[in-house]
């Protein structure tokens, strides 16, 4: 399998999507990552985990410099994606959203209609040759969220009127209707009931295929479920970082068996 | 996994395709139009910003030479046969003599002055006389009816100039706008030149602009903000006396007491709506309801302070709540707690805390009222008042008098350019209360800010 | 004065309360303030309210009612003759005030009797001039009827004084001694003041609400009587605004479209400058200035709100308007007049700069964050955020805001009475002079006013007519500022 998809790609890319060296961030004064080292494969469901305060959507944040809109922020350090500083004085960060999508912890649609809300990237990125183009563009982005045929007769009606569920989809098919290559999730089922959760959950294991999908998690079992990879932080700092199964069965660090086994956090 | 077989990302044409390192054209577009974006907004700020600094310097250019004033120095010998004919120095009999009696001496003394100090002029006694402010003769007679005692003597007498002489050392009167002045000659200017060089005219500090009274149409030089100070001091006085205690009344009621009903409802919606009724509409009920139903006077400050109280008190009330608002519901549970009634809570505890909120609010308020023109001049306030109020314990209060603003719009009403300058100076002396009374709101906020 | 000394005793009587009532109180107790079901000066303070409180009312209620009484009786003295319709008799009316008036000074300054007074008669004393010698004046010759009627006045005026006085007096010593009896160690003391306290701060709220009913009745009262003179369908569709200054009624035309013409056009304008660089002062502060630079901006354009109509009135008499004029109007052959519609709209639409940054401030940064999140984390770019995520979504609150400043503007009186001009027009020319409801409303009720002729009475249809629209404007605006209020609580 990793093969095949190896063949697909020039031979001089490494699976690896995102690479963090020795990333700071600092909020003021406040120290809130310290020297994360991390390497992210492509079309993986990586899972950050760990108790809350822990930096680990601080450092989600970095990944597509959501950062940069909160005045206080200091990123040191650097973030590769595709081999390249996404913090080089040269990147645009609005290019670079295109590219990194993003997620957030509670339901935001916009106050549109539910085609506003999909139809919103793909034209400020101007995607869509025309109309139909762009037609096609939001159902194929609702189809991948799994949205479409719960709302394909009420395109027009607005998408706050959704319900939870269906309106963190929707978040997810808006930031997938850029087509990023990474997908960045800030713990998007906690606002969510056991059934959203679920369909959602569903959803990010169908979009491993297509995309590099990093999700936030305060819940143990979700990441267990959704993920091949997770990384454990602790005060800022990346405890543990394998893939899920080793992390769960056989944690290396006390810290994170004392979390898994939930003894703190 | 069938991973492979799904369509791969990026078939369409994507942004930021290849390296992150490079713009491409569309995200430079849309970069410009951000930055478009953002300089609209900083014009829009900086166009406000200039307005307010034109507006300023507007006023401060026309306005500031009304503190200064120009003078001239007199010996004036006060004949007693013309001025206490009967010659007992009676104030009554005296008090018979006109300033038609006041105006010769000065015009002689005038004369004699300018002969005196050698300066040559081709101008006749009358056109000399008329240097000087119509004002000066009854200053004159009023300071002899005062002073009766001093009859017979001669004394240096300081007279206001004429509106014209005093423009022309304020720039406003030139030689080429005299030519065409009937009210004043070059030659005229010219005397008064030379009367400066001798040292006999001065321009200086003008406080009489603070303390005089109106003066006629064709005194703009003797105009003076006395009795409109003291007017709108008056008012404030009721406005502070009224809207203080029936504003933290109401705002206790409502945010305390009131249960949730419909007269609470109605009592609100009112309160939003006449903080946004035109001030016009005021005068209105002012004129209707104070002076012609329930008879009391007009121009008087009680009524005007009346109007404005009912016009500054969704303002008191709307800060007033928001302080008690802000004072945290554990102080008032721990009062309860200790078995305060509801009424010892508010009024021992809660209320102090909010105090210096309600303070700065009706300070505020008390600034708006200040500055509010058109209510006051449908009551009456723009008759042209010489008299002081009495002070307001001997029923001042009930006296006719002006406000500043008032006074304002009445000095713009005249055609002599001279009131122009009255007319700004008396907004510094306006905006210079209302500075100060921002001030000590925001002095009053930052020394007693609460962090809870 | 013998309103003070009433005063006077009422405030001993409860000073006394206010003793006693705690004394008696402490001696029931036996001089133990703890068996007391409340604290000792509750006891003096109730007493003392109910000697003051209710005597005060009746008294205020009676000054306001005698006069209104005295008034019907004594008008049922002058004979129907003598006058033909409502107008005349408060002329009539008032000639007999003031002799009352002129005849009580002259008693107090000692010039006449009281018996002297009582006895007069017009043809055999000449009562102007006695009055004018002792320096009260009195417009016209007092005739036997206005005599009579002023002494009746007189009379009924003394008697209803004395009246009151007995009246509030036995009330306050009533209230007094009954609390008084009443207090005991076991008497709520506490609660009844605070009923008392509760009853007052009832009242205070209740001001709001007979301020609204006082503006609304003394408008309608008297556009009323405007409307018995003048026809409605006139005054609302008539084009021309001419009224006539030589009498009563007959030629004045008195139409509000022109007034509310040049009102609309104004308000227009001003709402054309304000509302653009206000809601880009807005974005500006809300989205993207830094805090230093938002803490000087913000309260450098407040101090714009801070600054009173009348000098922003002097500024586009003295300043704006003339420029306009040399610089644009002039040159281009639009007009000669400094005052114009534009010179009034240009300055209130400065003034209303700040009403519109603050209020769109405010609806701007309720907005959710989330909101601008979502779009910057799909790669909008800030500008792209504010005009597809942000306006959009503040834009009911926008619109409530841009509400209140028309109702501002709309309402505006010292901007366009110095700036605007007086000739009442329907012309599109900016460059010329245009009037507005509000500058008639001054002229018509300022300098001699004759509340009986329609050229006087109109102002008050025209301030209910300015009422009703800001009115309307304010209602819909707070409604539409609140429904988006509830959206993002």
């Amino acid at each position: 399998m990793n093969d095949m998809r190896l063949s697909e790609r020039d031979v001089d890319m490494t699976d690896v999507k995102i690479a963090a060296r020795g990333v700071q961030v600092f909020y003021g004064d406040n120290h809130a990552i310290k020297d994360v080292d991390v390497n992210i494969v492509d079309k993986t469901v990586t899972a950050f985990i760990g108790p809350s305060g822990c930096g680990k959507s601080t450092f989600l944040r970095c990944i597509n410099r959501m950062n940069d809109t909160i005045p206080i922020a200091r990123v040191e350090g650097e973030i590769l994606i595709d081999a390249e500083d996404i913090y080089d004085r040269r990147v645009d960060p609005v290019q670079l959203r295109a590219k990194v999508g993003m997620v957030f912890q509670k339901p935001n649609p916009f106050p549109k209609s539910i085609y506003d809300n999909v139809a919103y990237g793909p034209k400020i990125h101007g995607l869509a040759k025309d109309k139909a183009d762009l037609d096609a563009i939001v159902e194929d982005s609702l189809r991948k969220a799994a949205l479409w045929d719960e709302v394909k007769d009420r395109l027009d009606a607005a998408g706050t009127g959704l319900s939870g569920g269906q309106q963190q989809r929707l978040c997810i098919a808006r930031a997938v209707a850029t087509s990023p290559e990474i997908l960045l999730m800030d713990e998007p089922c906690s606002a969510l009931d056991p059934i959203a959760t679920d369909q959602v959950e569903n959803l990010i294991h169908d979009l491993r295929r297509n995309f590099s999908v990093v999700i936030v998690t305060h819940s143990m079992s979700q990441a267990s479920r959704v993920s091949q990879k997770t990384a454990y932080f602790h005060l800022g700092e990346l405890v543990e970082y394998d893939d899920t199964a080793e992390i769960f069965t056989n944690p290396k660090d006390e810290r994170t068996e004392n979390y898994i086994t939930g003894r703190i956090g | 996994m069938t991973d492979a077989t799904a369509p791969a990302p990026g078939a369409r044409s994507r942004v930021g395709q290849g390296s992150l390192l490079r713009q491409d054209t569309r995200t430079i577009k849309r970069n410009a139009a951000e930055n478009r974006f953002r300089i609209y907004g900083l014009t829009a700020i900086c166009i406000g910003i200039l307005m307010l600094v034109f507006l300023l310097t507007s006023i401060l250019s026309n306005g500031l030479s009304s503190f200064r004033q120009t003078t001239i120095q007199v010996p004036v010998t006060l004949v007693a046969d013309r001025l206490d004919p009967e010659g007992n120095r009676d104030p009554a009999e005296m008090a018979r003599v006109t300033t038609f009696g006041y105006a010769p001496l000065l015009r002689d003394a005038l004369v004699g002055t300018i002969a005196d100090a050698g300066i040559e002029t081709e101008l006749d006694a009358g056109d000399i006389a008329d240097i000087v402010s119509d004002e000066s003769v009854a200053q004159l007679r009023n300071f002899v009816l005062a002073n009766p005692d001093l009859l017979g003597q001669t004394m240096p007498v300081e007279v206001l100039a004429s509106g014209r002489i005093d423009g022309f050392f304020k720039g406003r009167v030139t030689y080429a706008t005299a030519e065409l002045d009937q009210n004043i000659s070059p030659e005229q200017l010219r005397l008064a030149e030379a009367l400066k060089a001798e040292g006999l005219l001065a321009t200086g500090f003008n406080f009489d602009f603070f303390t005089a009274p109106d003066a006629s149409v064709t005194r703009p030089e003797a105009a003076g903000l006395g009795v409109a100070i003291l007017g709108s001091l008056y008012m404030m006085l009721v406005v502070l006396a009224l809207a203080l205690p029936i504003g933290v009344a109401a705002s206790i009621y409502l945010e305390e007491f009131a249960p949730q009903n419909r007269f609470t409802d109605l009592v609100e919606v009112n309160i939003s709506n006449l903080a946004a009724v035109p001030s016009i509409v005021f005068g209105i009920l002012g004129l209707a309801v104070f002076i012609n139903f329930a008879g009391l006077p007009q121009s008087a400050p009680i009524v005007g302070g009346l109007v404005l109280t009912l016009m500054t008190l969704p303002t008191i009330i709307i800060a007033t709540r928001a302080a008690l608002k802000a004072v945290p519901p554990s102080i008032r549970d721990a009062a309860l707690g200790v078995g305060a009634s509801k009424m010892q809570t508010v009024f021992h505890h809660v209320l102090p805390l909010a105090m210096p909120g309600i303070l700065t609010g009706t300070i505020i308020g008390l600034a708006q009222a200040l500055g509010e023109t058109a209510p006051l001049l449908l009551i009456g306030m723009v008759a042209f008042v010489r008299e002081y109020p009495d002070a307001p314990w001997e029923g001042g209060l009930f006296d006719p008098a002006t406000a500043l603003p008032v006074q304002i719009y009445n000095f713009t009403q005249r055609s002599d350019p001279a009131f122009v300058e009255r007319a700004s100076g008396a907004i510094i002396v306006l905006l210079l209360f209302l500075f100060l009374m921002n001030l000590a709101a925001i002095l009053l906020r930052r020394r007693f800010e609460r962090r809870w | 004065m013998p309103l003070i000394w009433l005063l006077a005793a009422i405030a001993v009587l409860a000073a006394a309360g206010m003793v006693l009532g705690r004394r008696r109180a402490l001696a029931s107790a036996g001089g133990d303030h703890r068996v007391l079901h409340s604290l000792p000066s509750y006891y003096g303070t109730n007493v003392a309210l109910f000697a003051a409180a209710p005597a005060l009312l009746v008294m205020a209620a009676w000054i306001v009612v005698q006069p209104l009484y005295v008034e019907s009786r004594v008008a049922t003295l002058i004979p129907q003759a003598e006058y033909s319709d409502e107008g005349e008799l408060s002329l009539i009316m008032s000639d007999v005030r003031r002799v009352a008036d002129g005849l009580n000074q002259a008693i107090r300054s000692g010039a006449i009797s009281a018996e002297e007074v009582r006895d007069m008669r017009a043809d055999v004393t000449d009562v102007r001039d006695r009055l004018a010698q002792i320096g009260i004046a009195v417009g016209s010759e007092v005739e036997q009827t206005t005599l009579t009627a002023a002494q009746q006045y007189r009379t009924l005026d003394g008697r209803g004084n004395v009246a009151m006085a007995v009246f509030v007096l036995l009330l306050a010593v009533g209230g007094f001694v009954w609390t008084l009896m009443k207090t005991d160690k076991d008497y709520r003391a506490r609660n009844s003041v605070e009923n008392a306290i509760l009853t007052i701060l009832v009242a205070a709220s209740t001001v709001a609400i007979l301020t609204t009913f006082g503006i609304i009745m003394s408008m309608l009262f008297e556009t009323v009587n405007f409307f018995r003179q003048y026809p409605a369908s006139e005054f609302f569709f008539s084009t021309t605004w001419d009224p006539s200054f030589s009498g009563r009624g007959g030629s004045s035309e008195l139409g509000i479209i022109p007034l509310l013409w040049g009102t609309l056009y104004i308000s227009l304008i001003a709402l054309l400058v304000a509302v653009p660089i206000g809601l880009f002062s807005a974005i500006y502060l809300s989205e993207y200035a830094g805090k230093k630079f938002r803490s000087i901006a913000k309260p450098l354009l407040e101090v714009l709100a801070g600054i009173p109509t009348i000098v922003y009135g002097l500024f586009a008499l003295i300043t704006v308007g003339p420029l306009l004029r040399d610089a644009i109007a002039s040159p281009l052959g639009l007009g000669t007049s400094a005052s114009s519609v534009m010179t009034a709209g240009l300055v209130m639409g400065v003034m209303l700069i700040p009403f519109v940054s603050s209020l769109s401030d405010d609806i701007i940064n309720a907005v959710p964050q989330a909101m601008r999140d979502g779009s910057l984390g799909l790669g909008a770019t800030q500008s792209e955020t504010i005009k597809q995520v942000v306006v959009p979504a503040a834009l009911p609150g926008i619109v409530g805001a841009i509400l209140l400043a028309a109702s501002r503007a709309i309402g505006e009186t010292m901007i366009v009475v110095l700036g605007a001009g007086a000739a009442a027009r329907l012309d599109l020319n900016p460059f010329e002079a245009m009037t507005t409801v509000t500058v008639k409303i001054v002229s018509q009720l300022t300098g001699d006013t004759d509340f009986s002729s329609p050229e006087t009475l109109v102002a008050f249809a025209l301030g209910l007519t300015l009422f009703v629209i800001t009115l309307g404007l304010n209602v819909l605006a707070l409604y539409i500022v609140r429904k988006y209020r509830e959206q993002y609580e």
